[in-house]
Formats: structure tokens, sequence, C-alpha cells
């Protein structure tokens, strides 16, 4: 494992985050049916606020080329009418787009402290070292890129490895070799939690928004010990959190609705706004039937 | 202290993420019964609650929902912060995956209350299993008559729009959340104006975490008086505290506010491998680290204040005495140089000298200066930087100090670390 340093930090931040754009790029390398996807993710956000489709059109040519080139940035200024450089601003910024050609596998090996500590520093230093590959690189197959990632939030099944983002959960130096070897086989293991594998530039248009029926199946394993440990244990001890009644709540809506308009203190950061007409100054009793407004600032 | 299940008290049933099982356990009435109620009274009742934001600084949601303006003829947007990625943070993925609809619900009533018809989930990009999973509930929910136009006849428009990230932690922070949603880098805004005033697209927004939004329909269902009747007055109904780490059982557990590590590590059956209690988190890497002697600190966003730490996002992440303290800093250091998004010079300059230093602390060549450098870093970093991201730099650093001193000198005292585990690591460099 190589150890940052101060001159080289060892990963890529916005000190070492720079771009090669060796030519201007190309927006027409991407076809009608990019053009029109393009179309569908500005769609989903307000008219006027095209821009927030960026980081959803920049996974869509990821999944095309299988990283950011010249050409995805000059079709994502082309699309949004904005600069190439803002585009540019945007793709050093986030570690997900990559910059240089990204294998099939992205195996990601979370060494923040608790990963790192459980193993995950001895998976990362092994797997390094196996493949011939440092942080960020692509085995010569085009098989594997290897990184190291922060933390997942997955930390109760650690030390985690990603595979194109699916988790693979409770891994040993050993099971992660496992792992990679039977990628370079051709084979794709299922991941402990989460749907089948998929190629990395398949995985990129999920993220980009686009889904099938297959890719949402709704009945992919995606549970496990820890994550309903808390229930199962409180059912085997018979404990739960109060228990409510419907009926009971509208009474006791009321009530605390009387109390707090009784006696509210309120500090600084509690003033009601002039132009809401929420809390005390609300005019109805709560818990009544009345119509709702929507949308209307009474 | 009894386990109270409230957000996840679906895990572990039949397929809780879709939505016939859902609705089946109570799902959607208490969006029903919000839709019959006045938007403000929602917000009132909210506020009653004294539900406090999950998300880790404990702001009491009400009060957010309230200090959006009514009648200024702008949209109002209601974003959830689903970009998870606190290390130790383990609680919202799950819940999205068990029980999105929880959320989804959750979501919707807050549109209603604070008058939005446009709500966002910004998840990060790496969840691709938590994106698929809410993507395929707002469809459910679409195709239900949940969101859409006239939603349950009560004249009520919304819908959600899903937003995914693309590997930034500080997306985290509210502001460069919007920023980032915007189609920008995420770096954070001044404020003021905070986002109730000047948020997404400049308007109005409320910006809360995923647990804070899954807790709505049962304060809706349940009441103000119900939630407080766990945990703390101040800081009150349940709280899904994250255990990992050198623990027997790690997982989520879901009890009142005020928990104390004593009794969830008994839940979790205890330390791993039978070595005593070092350091851990209450409540994430950002928030100071407490040791043995905190075992009966209440986890609550007031008592941990107290006690010197924070609540946070309830992650605790549980070391023991064959962990190397400055080791778990130096790896929280670099996490928080990768993640500084430079904007400011006490976070961006701060977190690199911190590297340096840690780095010839383990590696060898530290000196006894080192120590009172990384102090002296730290008070130039603390409440001078942008965001909370820098304040949350110094939190391990300065504890750890403060609590394990002697281990620090070992490091410079035997010219690196101590532990075997490491050495062998510093070796292979």
């Amino acid at each position: 494992m190589t150890l940052p340093t101060n001159s080289d930090a060892g990963r890529e931040n916005f000190r070492t985050s720079v771009i090669q754009l060796d030519r201007p790029g190309d927006p027409s390398v991407f076809g009608e049916q990019t053009r029109a996807e393009a179309a569908q993710i500005i769609a989903r956000y307000p008219a006027g606020q095209s821009r927030s489709a960026l980081l959803p059109l920049l996974h869509l040519v990821q999944s095309e080329q299988g990283y950011v080139t010249s050409d995805g940035i000059a079709f994502c200024a082309d699309i949004l009418d904005i600069t190439k450089a803002q585009v540019s601003a945007v793709v050093t910024f986030y570690t997900m787009y990559k910059r240089s050609p990204t294998g099939e596998y992205l195996v990601s090996v979370c060494t923040n402290t608790l990963c790192g500590m459980l193993g995950g520093d001895d998976i990362f230093a092994a797997l390094g070292q196996t493949l011939g590959v440092g942080d960020n690189q692509t085995t010569e197959d085009g098989t594997i890129t290897l990184e190291h990632a922060e933390c997942l939030a997955a930390c109760d099944y650690a030390p985690i490895v990603t595979v194109n983002y699916e988790f693979f959960d409770n891994q040993t130096v050993a099971s992660a070799h496992k792992l990679v070897n039977a990628l370079r086989g051709g084979e794709r293991p299922m991941p402990t939690r989460g749907a089948p594998l998929c190629s990395f530039k398949q995985i990129e248009r999920q993220i980009a928004g686009f889904h099938t029926a297959e890719t949402l199946a709704p009945d992919a394993n995606t549970s496990g010990v820890p994550t309903e440990i808390g229930v199962h244990l409180a059912v085997e001890r018979g404990e739960s959190a109060p228990s409510y009644a419907v009926e009971r709540t509208d009474a006791r809506t009321a009530e605390a609705s009387a109390a707090r308009a009784a006696s509210q203190p309120t500090s600084a950061h509690d003033a009601p706004l002039e132009t809401s007409a929420s809390d005390e100054q609300h005019p109805q009793d709560s818990g009544g039937a009345a119509e709702p407004e929507p949308g209307k600032g009474t | 202290m009894p386990l109270t299940p409230v957000l996840t008290k679906r895990f572990g049933t039949d397929q809780p993420w879709k939505i016939e099982n859902y609705e089946r356990l109570d799902g959607y009435t208490g969006l029903r019964k919000a839709l019959g109620m006045p938007p403000d009274d929602l917000i009132a009742l909210v506020k009653d609650s004294n539900l406090r934001g999950r998300g880790g600084a404990g702001f009491p949601a009400g009060m957010k929902w309230q200090f959006i303006p009514q009648g200024d003829g702008k949209p109002h947007y209601v974003v959830v912060n689903a970009d998870e990625g606190e290390p130790g943070t383990c609680r919202d993925l799950p819940l999205m995956m068990n029980d999105p609809h929880s959320m989804i619900e959750g979501i919707i009533i807050a549109c209603y209350a604070v008058r939005a018809e446009w709500a966002f989930v910004y998840i990060r990009g790496e969840a691709v299993h938590a994106i698929r999973r809410v993507t395929a509930a707002v469809e459910e929910a679409r195709a239900k008559g949940y969101l859409g136009s006239d939603i349950l006849g009560s004249g009520f428009n919304c819908d959600i729009t899903i937003h995914n990230g693309a590997g930034a932690y500080i997306c985290g922070e509210e502001t460069a959340l919007l920023d980032s949603l915007e189609g920008k880098r995420g770096q954070p805004r001044l404020k003021p104006p905070f986002p109730a005033t000047n948020g997404l697209y400049d308007a109005p927004t409320v910006v809360n975490n995923v647990g804070t939004l899954a807790s709505v329909p049962y304060i809706v269902l349940g009441g103000a008086d119900w939630f407080k009747e766990m945990g703390p007055a101040g800081s009150p109904g349940p709280c899904v505290y994250s255990l990992s780490g050198r623990v027997q059982n790690p997982g989520q557990y879901e009890a009142p506010m005020g928990s104390t590590l004593r009794e969830l590590l008994e839940l979790a059956g205890g330390m791993s491998r039978g070595k005593d209690l070092k350091f851990w988190t209450p409540g994430g890497s950002s928030t100071p680290m407490f040791s043995a002697k905190h075992l009966d600190v209440a986890l609550d966003f007031d008592s941990a204040v107290a006690a010197g730490s924070m609540n946070g996002t309830s992650a605790l992440m549980i070391f023991d005495q064959d962990d190397c303290v400055v080791r778990a800093v130096k790896k929280w250091c670099d996490f928080y140089l990768h993640e500084s998004c430079g904007k400011c010079t006490p976070c961006r300059e701060g977190t690199y000298w911190y590297v340096g230093i840690y780095q010839r602390l383990e590696a060898g060549g530290g000196t006894i200066e080192d120590i009172a450098t990384l102090l002296d870093l730290s008070d130039n970093i603390l409440g001078r930087s942008f965001c909370a991201l820098g304040d949350g730099a110094v939190s391990p650093v300065t504890s750890s100090i403060q609590l394990f001193r002697e281990e620090y000198l070992a490091h410079v005292e035997g010219d690196g670390c101590p532990f075997p585990g490491a050495r062998a690591l510093v070796g292979a460099h």
C-alpha cells in the first residue's frame, strides 16, 4: 500500500484533480438516441433549470464511453448551452466521474477508518498487488479498475468492497481475492446485497436514472442480519415503541395544540415569519375536518 | 432501556418495500390524515413533537418548515438529503432499502405542510441499490395516486424527482447539496440567507434528512405527545443507533433518544474480540470521540453536547485496546483532506497539514512539537472554516489528543506506530 505524502496525497482531490483535454471534443459522437435521453433527463427538472441535469448527463455520457471524455464534456456543454469550462469544473469535482477508461468492473475497497482498520487496508493492498495496479488504475486486460473508496454507508457490514457499486459485505483478503479472480475469469458473483452484477457502463446508465423493469426488480435481496438485528431483538425481548390509536391521537393533537397555544415560549430563532400563518397565529382547531387549501398561502 | 422500533419496525417483515405490504402495515394512513388537516396545523404538530433533524445537526424540523414564507408567490421545494456518507453512518440507506415508502409518505406530508409541489431526493450516486428501490417506490406511489395531481382527491399536487449524486461527501452539507442539485460543484453557500428563503433555484426550500421525513407519518398518526413518550423532552423520539466496529453484533438498534453505549453494547452482545473498549464516536467521525469513561453518557442531542461531543448521526464506531487511535485519526484526516471542497483556506490547508503530520507520527519522524502544531492548526480551523466540514475534521484530532495524549507521545518516542498491525502496513510502503 502506498501511503500518502505531502507532495503526493496518494489520491485525487481538488489539488490533483485536473483534466487533460487533448482536443476540443466532438458532441456529434453521441447519436440521436443519446440526445433524446438527454432531453428526458432535462425534463425531470423545472422549466428553465436545465443545468440541474448536468450530473445525470455526465453519468449518461460515462455510460456510453466508460469515462468522461472531451466529447462527453462537449456534448453536455452543447446540450445545456453552458461552457465546456463549466462542465469540466463539475467533472473534476466529483469522484464518480472517471477521466481515464474504466474497466468493466470498478472494484472499490473502503479504506476509511472503520473498514480500513477491520481489514480494508489489507484488502486494498492485497488486491493492488494481485492485480498489479494502484489506486484508480485499470488492469491491462481492461477488466478491473481498482480504487479505494471513502465511507460507503454500510459500516455494520465492514469491511466493504463494492463492484460497480454493488455490495460485497464482510470481506477478507481471501474472499476479495476470490471475488476479483472470478471477475477476471468472466464470472459475475452475486453481490451480498443488491442486484446481479452488470458492467460499469450499464450501472452508470442506472445512475443516470434509466431503469428497466428488470433492474428495478423489487424482490432482489437487499437486507441482511445487521440491518434487521435490532428489530428481531425487540421481538425476542417483547419490546416495542409505545403504541398509538388513531382515534386517540386526534384528541391528543388537539390537546397538545391547546397546550401550545396557552404557553408557547419563543426564541429568537423561533419567531414566526410575518407571512406565515403557522403556529400561534393559525386560526383553526387542529384535528378538525376542515378542507385543506392546497398550495394556498393564508 | 427497551428497544423501540418505529422507523425500523417493518424491517424483516415480508418485503416491506412493496407498497401493498407498506399499506397493510398502516402505510399512507398518515398521509390521508394529514391531507384532512390545515397545513399550518401540520407544521404546528411537527413543532410540538420537537422532532429534531436526524441528519446530524438536530435542528427542529418543525421550525425549518415554519421558516418557509407563505403567500410569497414563489414555488417552494422540499429536498431530501439522502447523501449519506458521514463515516460510521449507515442507517438512511437501509431505511430507503427496506421502507422507502415511509420516507416518501413523509415527503408528501412535508410538501403539503410547506405548500410545495415538487420534491427532490438527492441520493448519493454510489448507492445504486437505494436509487433503484426509491425509484421503484416512487413509481408505485404514483400509480396508486399518492403522487401526481389531486392526491387522494384533496386537490393537492405533488411529485418527486430522484437526483443522483456523483461522489462528494460535502454534498451532505445542505447548501452544497443545493448547488450540486443545480448542476454545479458542490460547494457550500454563505449563510444567511438560509435555504428556507433562498434555497433551490433561489426559492424557499426545506432540506430534511431521510430519517427526519420518515418520522413524520408516525407523528401525524401518533401525535406529538406519543412521540415525546420516548427520550428526553429536549430531544425526543426514537433514535436509530448504528453500531459498527469491534462489537459482537453490529447493526441498527432503534431505541429511545438518550440511550447509553453501555445499554447498546449489551444489546449488541458486547465487544467482539474480548478486548476492552478504547475509543468510540457517538455520532460519526465528525463528532469528538469518547472513551470508556463515557459509557453512561445519554446519547441525545443535548446530553452528548454537555458531555463534550455531539449525537450527530448516532453512528457509533467502536474500537478496542488493540486499535491505534493515532492511525484511526490519521485515516479520518485522509478522508477530510480528500473531501474538503477547497473553497475556504482553513479547511483546505488545515486538512492538508493534518495529513502530513499524522503521516510522520505513524511512519516515524514525528516530534513532540507536532502535537502542539496539531492543536494550533485545529484552533485555526475550528470556527474559521466556511462550513461544518472543517469543524468536523477538527473533532477527532483534538478529542483524541485530549483523551490519548500518551499514545501520541508513544508514537514520537517510539519513532512510529507502536501497534504491530499498523507497523506492518507502514513497512509495506
